[in-house]
């Protein structure tokens, strides 16, 4: 088992990363900094919405969040192991964070099943 | 495979040391690797702002103004700006690490590492620009 799961969570860990890599920042530095701080405008709710019912949109935002989270679980796992010691705690560490990853998706889905 | 299966329960218990716990304080790659693997941290932050914007915006207008004003405030700039640098570390270690987990060929001919991370800069780039655009132009 031990050795089908690994490399699994290791994927989804690269996945995650190049997608984290490629798109968070942009994404964050517009939506987190740009346009609360007036530089850019704020994107009107009517065309974000329609935006977002495309369906090639939405799979793309469940990608986004859902490898992000993945690609977290995977690295604040081993970091937890590493840098604080933690390893003997393993499965607890494992169960919190793809757990965490795995709902964090579920919910990602439902709220994208409503536009 | 072992070649004596009742011999598992013999297996070896290796010798470590006890490491303690702020041992990566001492030496900066030491610490520069924690900040690398701490990373992850910023992007799971900004997965689940995403997340909260999302239902914000299907939960309606009130809701998506609720969620700016949210964002206004100077707790989440600042929150904004702290995991916008941690991610930018990420992306930079990501691609410059990439030609090391990568290998791509072309019959016998191997393409070189410093292309592999190139073509990743490039990708970067591209997806920087036109997001930019689209929210600039399209918004």
């Amino acid at each position: 088992m031990k050795k089908i799961i690994e490399p699994f969570w290791w994927t989804l860990f690269g996945a995650g990363g190049a997608i984290a890599a490629l798109f968070i920042p942009v994404l964050l530095f517009l939506n987190g900094i740009a346009i609360p701080l007036g530089w850019i405008d704020t994107p009107r709710y009517e065309v974000l919405y329609a935006l977002i019912k495309h369906p090639l949109i939405k799979l793309c935002l469940l990608g986004v969040i859902s490898l992000s989270l993945f690609h977290w679980a995977h690295r604040f796992r081993f970091t937890l192991y590493d840098g604080l010691q933690l390893k003997h705690l393993n499965k607890l560490i494992a169960g919190i964070c793809y757990g965490g990853a795995l709902a964090a998706t579920l919910s990602a889905v439902v709220i994208l099943l409503q536009f | 495979m072992n070649v004596n299966p009742t011999d598992v329960k013999f297996e070896l218990k290796w010798y470590r040391a006890r490491m303690p716990i702020f041992w990566w304080v001492h030496k900066w790659v030491h610490f520069r690797f924690i900040l690398r693997e701490l990373t992850s941290l910023a992007v799971a932050f900004y997965a689940i702002t995403l997340l909260f914007y999302l239902r914000s915006l299907a939960e309606g207008p009130q809701m998506y103004e609720d969620f700016l004003a949210w964002m206004k405030t100077p707790l989440a700039v600042g929150l904004n700006i702290i995991a916008f640098v941690f991610v930018f570390f990420h992306s930079i270690t990501w691609f410059n690490l990439a030609p090391k987990a990568i290998s791509i060929r072309f019959g016998k001919m191997r393409i070189a590492g410093i292309s592999i991370a190139l073509m990743n800069y490039g990708a970067w780039i591209v997806i920087t620009v036109v997001i930019f655009w689209f929210f600039i132009i399209g918004l």
